[in-house]
């Protein structure tokens, strides 16, 4: 008997900073065990070889910026069976997507002397906005456990664990001390998809929202204390929505709500 | 008979981000070459205007999720600089010790996953581990060690948070850090072992007359400050950066381009550390580059692999070092209070000096911003090197001169999400 094909894997850029591609990279203990399990058909910043689709498995890392990546990405749809999109440029816009709240025919004067040579949309938008998403994974950058639970979920036709409650839920589980409510420091952590284990509450910091929002958040009770009870400006309350995942639902409408 | 043949890689495989590159040979000469990065523009420039000068650690370490550390130091730095104040004492050693993790981890990956293939023959490390699983295993849990020092002090390996304008949120104690000495130790012989590794490749004999640029401190090999110098006399601090150096827009590229105003190209990263502070390295990582064939000098980019782990196995030792003299500092931050001023901050990153300049007002809103990674710095040497390379490799069919001209863009562990703030190759003969 034949044996039977292992699954593969591609992992596709857009407009990004690597840092959740390299995630995989960063599985050290795993990552061989993981290329044992599947054949990684493309994957540009690991290696040269390139095996045709369809592919069993897409990661997505960015947001799409431009024209010819608006097309590409229907292309990557079209050649695979399942897409899960990787962090917060693919899942939200990302950081990149601050440009939807301005002019970004005065960002691109800003930053290059001929503007013309320059090709880019007037909006950084996620994945979903272009094509149907299997899975979204939070997070700036996605957590290592994470993306190996979500391949291996796919590989295995289940659906990935990936809690959707909010960072307080992982405070009180790893036994950090509140900082909003015993430091008065403004954390996003009740509006925030979990992930990252409650990192920043740990280092004695407010969480500042890079998975996103969580699953019904109740985003104007959070704007409310943060200005009522913790004396937060309006400019520095817009700007706390407005990070990572600023073009997220939620986060936007929020932000849009104070300025 | 007239042959013109153009070698093209559409998509630069093993290098951070999106490039390509394009040669073009007509008869037996090179009549073009260009390294693009089509890499979308992310305009961080623009959207760090009228965000708070607290946010720009946090906000430029996206930039580059291979190295983080290396804009959150060079943010905190020029943000410290504009309000007049210096970090010292037990906090610098942690910065510096935090450095060390990047250094570890991004060297380590570019070694033995991205550059080390192509000297062997292999697509990539995980075809490589085919045959030599344990050295590949070897690779991995080096970067691992790397990852650890960053975990521990920044919270997370890819953008970590703990690092801030002043200082960091939470400071470890001694204690905290013995377990990552143990590692340590094991990562220094680690790294001795992938030196001499790395000195058995097989390295074209290429070498040309650079500009090499890097930072200089009278007792340190280079992190986080000192003059910019390189080896024809310049000799600046840093916030005279932009008088002497100049960014320029090519039209097929959406990276900038970096020149000295006077002379033109220079190379940064590891080569130019290594020629410029030979002397400054830890005694037993210059033992191990001697032994490993390189002088105090060395101007063949294909090299850099050697000089990687040499500055591996500093890091390793520089860890070690800080670790053992740590006594943890009574505050985790120094205040800062802004004030209408510029600052200037630069940094040695893996691939090289990291510029920013900020302009901030007395609430501490960023009025301006300027950011010039390695790689920008780095492109105008990557397209010289290619021109004098492409000759003496014409004999070789299209596929093995385009890989060869690949490995040259790689010497530089090119960033190009840096860059843009990808790589295509395409060589053309008629």
């Amino acid at each position: 008997m034949e044996a039977k094909p292992k699954p593969k894997l591609a992992v596709w850029k857009f407009a990004s900073c690597d840092g959740c591609q390299l995630t995989l990279l960063d599985c050290e203990d795993d990552l061989l065990t993981i290329a044992g399990e599947v054949e990684v058909a493309n994957f540009a910043e690991a290696s040269r070889a390139v095996v045709k689709g369809p592919y069993d498995l897409s990661l997505v890392e960015g947001s799409i910026t431009t024209p010819h990546d608006e097309e590409r990405i229907h292309r990557i749809r079209r050649a695979s069976k399942y897409l899960v999109t990787i962090g917060a440029c693919a899942t939200s816009g990302g950081i990149q997507a601050l440009r939807n709240f301005g002019d970004v025919k005065e960002f691109t004067r800003i930053v290059y002397a001929t503007p013309a040579y320059i090709e880019t949309l007037n909006k950084s938008t996620p994945i979903a906005d272009h094509v149907f998403v299997d899975f979204e994974l939070h997070g700036c950058p996605i957590n290592k456990q994470q993306l190996v639970e979500v391949i291996s979920a796919f590989l295995y036709d289940r659906k990935p664990n990936t809690p959707p409650h909010s960072v307080c839920v992982e405070c009180k589980l790893r036994g950090t001390v509140c900082v909003m409510v015993a430091h008065g420091t403004p954390c996003l952590g009740p509006v925030t998809h979990a992930g990252c284990g409650a990192i920043c509450p740990s280092y004695n910091r407010g969480c500042y929202g890079c998975y996103g929002p969580k699953e019904t958040p109740n985003t104007a009770s959070l704007a409310a204390w943060f200005e009522g009870r913790l004396g937060v400006s309006k400019p520095d309350l817009v700007r706390s929505f407005r990070g990572f995942n600023a073009y997220a639902d939620a986060f936007r409408r929020e932000s849009e709500a104070h300025e | 008979m007239n042959k013109t043949r153009t070698i093209k890689v559409d998509y630069l495989a093993r290098v951070e981000g999106e490039g390509a590159m394009w040669i073009k040979i007509k008869e037996r000469e090179v009549a073009g070459v260009k390294f693009k990065i089509f890499e979308p523009p992310r305009f961080f420039e623009a959207f760090l205007r009228g965000r708070n000068f607290a946010e720009a650690p946090d906000i430029t370490a996206r930039i580059c999720g291979i190295c983080p550390i290396a804009y959150q130091m060079s943010a905190v730095h020029a943000m410290e600089d504009a309000c007049g104040v210096r970090v010292d004492g037990p906090l610098r050693s942690l910065r510096r010790l935090v450095y060390c993790g990047e250094w570890i981890e991004s060297h380590t990956l570019h070694i033995y996953m991205l550059h080390a293939p192509d000297f062997l023959g292999y697509e990539s490390a995980v075809h490589l581990a085919k045959d030599f699983r344990d050295v590949v295993q070897r690779g991995l849990q080096l970067k691992k060690v790397g990852n650890e020092i960053v975990s521990l002090l920044g919270g997370r390996e890819i953008h970590p948070i703990n690092v801030r304008v002043g200082g960091f949120y939470k400071v470890p104690t001694k204690v905290d850090l013995l377990p990552l000495a143990e590692r340590l130790n094991w990562a220094r012989d680690a790294a001795l072992e992938t030196v001499r590794w790395v000195a058995e490749f097989p390295f074209p004999d290429f070498e040309r007359d650079y500009e090499f640029v890097s930072l200089s401190h009278p007792d340190e090999y280079p992190f986080n400050e000192g003059r910019i110098v390189s080896n024809k006399l310049l000799d600046i601090a840093v916030r005279e950066y932009d008088e002497h150096f100049l960014e320029e827009q090519v039209p097929y590229s959406n990276a900038l381009h970096s020149v000295i105003k006077t002379r033109g190209a220079y190379l940064v990263g590891p080569l130019a550390r290594y020629n410029l502070n030979f002397d400054k390295l830890a005694p037993m990582a210059r033992e191990a580059a001697r032994a490993a064939g390189l002088g105090p000098e060395c101007h063949n980019p294909f090299k850099s692999i050697i000089v990687r782990a040499v500055e591996v196995l500093h890091a390793c030792i520089e860890a070690l070092r800080i670790i053992d003299g740590y006594e943890a500092p009574q505050q985790p931050a120094l205040e800062v209070h802004p004030r209408l001023a510029t600052g200037y901050g630069c940094t040695e990153a893996p691939r090289g000096i990291l510029y920013h300049r900020y302009q901030i007002d007395e609430q501490g809103a960023i009025l301006d911003a300027k950011i010039v990674p390695p790689t920008s710095q780095n492109q105008k040497s990557i397209e010289n090197d290619l021109w004098k390379l492409v000759p003496k490799y014409l004999e070789l069919p299209p596929d093995k001169l385009a890989w060869q001209c690949e490995q040259a863009i790689r010497n530089y562990d090119p960033c190009i999400s840096c860059a843009t703030h990808f790589l295509k190759l395409k060589i053309e003969r008629d």
